[in-house]
């Protein structure tokens, strides 16, 4: 059996900066395995601009993002396999994968990088009722037919959800000839960001209807039309708002999943919250040496948290490789009063960085607040937001030395100036 | 006299702005200087990069993604558009090479944002 010290998983945005950083800490013996047929994830169909903004304080499109990395891969020669997907991952570390070249492969690593992304919430996840006509598609299945094949899957669209992508697509089917009818969003507020709303809806006239839910869809064959309704407080359909629009074409934006099937197979421990494995202050998920980052650990706004979490998954895989830590007990950060998540989950408070960044997302929309963060009950530190959104992931830092004989740690949002 | 609403992008908040279009500009509701200098631009010029994707003939890929090199002015989109829709490039491509010269008079270039290789 093959063996490396490093098994990436997944050659998208995190695989990539991972496997740099492991190189730029001495390790060599490392290998992307990649299902597409090009390195680069999910950012290849990303066409749009924006990316980098932190990383290179330029905005980039997706495919320039990813090829700035795929060249340092390349440069670094760090060997990756194409067409490669893997199928299995056990508790020993040992890695099965197939490919048309290579038929099926058992291999074997000291660390593995988990760095398989996300995926789409499909329609099934929503109980529309209705038959199922074609015409119906995820916003990611029709910027990929789009950008990546050239083909435009219809002319007259619902889209439903406001995340991000959504909007992209409001925008690009928009560009390319089609009319947009409506973005439909179930929540009150929208899960994009506010540049995206402005500048792929409003600059194309596109109506945005909050609290509003498609109900039913119509034809058989192909799509005909859907119904969309408002929706109340409790998220039901208020009788009398049914309004039927025309159309061929229902793109369904409605939130991300992690991708997570390998790391059950290697009982990898979940979180319930963000679907992804619960790791420590060292990425480290609840089996030894096995790393994730990148969206498959949670979904990330914007490709630059996913590179520097990645580049640091790389650091303390490469870590875990030269000086083994000492096991010692572990401390949950605690979260209240609106605060959904953090990662990490977990601390090892003498073994940790002396400096960490936590990374979270709250509840609702909320303004003029502050985050807190407690140690025994003891305020340590607060940071003031005068705004903080679903949409928008937040980061405070946690410094070793606050957490001297810790034994609870609580992460909170309170009212104030 | 002429209102014009919009939302401020320049942060998270969002702040509705009022752009009130007289002999002068006035601009209400913004709770930074940022807000104020986003909203004269959007009313005297606003601005986008535009993103597509073009044909390529001889390619690995079918498409190459592409961008305008500048920010165009928005109400020129759509005539940038039926350009960019009606060109087709040949394999192989690079990142940052001009696929169109001055698309639709605008004076700027749209280039490649991905490299496409022969076949």
């Amino acid at each position: 059996m093959k063996k490396y010290d490093v098994l990436i998983i997944g050659g998208g945005p995190a695989g990539l900066a991972s496997a740099l950083s492991l190189k730029e800490k001495g390790i060599d013996s490392i290998l992307i395995l990649e299902r597409d047929e090009r390195l680069g994830g999910i950012l290849n169909q990303c066409i749009h601009n924006g990316f980098g903004l932190h990383t290179f304080k330029e905005e980039l499109t997706g495919p320039e993002y990813a090829q700035r990395y795929i060249d340092k891969v390349i440069e670094s020669e760090i060997e990756y396999k194409l067409n490669s997907m893997v199928i299995d991952i056990n508790k020993d570390k040992q890695v099965t994968y197939v490919s048309k070249d290579e038929g099926l492969n058992i291999i074997e690593a000291k660390a593995i990088i988990l760095a398989m992304g996300c995926r789409e919430r499909p329609r099934g996840a929503l109980n529309i009722p209705g038959f199922r006509p074609a015409g119906i598609y995820s916003a990611g299945t029709a910027q990929k037919l789009i950008n990546i094949d050239g083909y435009l899957p219809g002319k007259e669209v619902v889209i439903l959800g406001s995340g991000d992508i959504g909007l992209i697509m409001a925008r690009r089917m928009t560009l390319e000839g089609a009319h947009v009818n409506c973005v439909a969003e179930l929540m009150p507020y929208s899960g994009g960001l506010k540049r995206n709303i402005v500048q792929c809806l409003n600059d194309f006239d596109i109506p945005l209807l909050l609290s509003h839910t498609v109900i039913d869809i119509k034809g058989k064959d192909r799509l005909e039309g859907v119904v969309i309704g408002e929706v109340d407080e409790k998220r039901q359909v208020i009788k009398g708002t049914e309004k039927e629009y025309k159309c061929d074409t229902l793109l369904l934006s409605v939130g991300l999943l992690p991708e997570n099937e390998l790391s059950k197979k290697a009982s990898v421990k979940l979180s319930n919250i963000t679907s992804g494995p619960i790791v420590k202050d060292n990425l480290e998920t609840s089996i030894p040496g096995i790393f994730a980052c990148g969206n498959v650990l949670h979904v990330h706004d914007l490709v630059d948290y996913v590179s520097s979490e990645a580049k640091l998954a790389g650091e303390y895989a490469a870590e875990y490789l030269l000086h083994n830590r000492e096991s010692s007990s572990l401390i949950e950060i605690k979260t209240e009063g609106g605060i959904r998540y953090t990662v990490p989950q977990m601390l090892d408070i003498n073994n940790m960085s002396d400096r960490i960044v936590v990374r979270f997302r709250v509840a609702n929309v909320y303004k003029n607040k502050r985050i807190v963060l407690k140690v025994n009950d003891k305020e340590i530190s607060s940071l003031k937001k005068k705004v903080l959104a679903p949409g928008e992931m937040e980061q405070i830092f946690i410094n070793k030395k606050d957490l001297v004989d810790a034994d609870k740690i609580v992460l909170s949002l309170r009212d104030g100036e | 006299m002429e209102n014009i609403e919009m939302i401020c992008i320049g942060c998270p908040m969002g702040c509705n702005l009022t752009v009130t279009v007289a002999e002068d500009i006035k601009v209400s509701g913004n709770t930074c200087p940022n807000g104020e200098k986003y909203a004269r631009n959007e009313v005297t010029n606003p601005v986008r990069v535009v993103t597509s994707s073009i044909e390529v003939i001889d390619g690995e890929l079918n498409r190459v993604s592409c961008k305008s090199k500048e920010a165009i002015n928005k109400h020129k989109i759509f005539e940038v558009m039926e350009v960019i829709k009606k060109t087709a490039v040949k394999a192989p491509v690079k990142i940052g090479d001009v696929l169109i010269e001055n698309v639709a008079g605008t004076g700027v270039g749209i280039v490649s944002t991905k490299n496409v290789n022969k076949i």
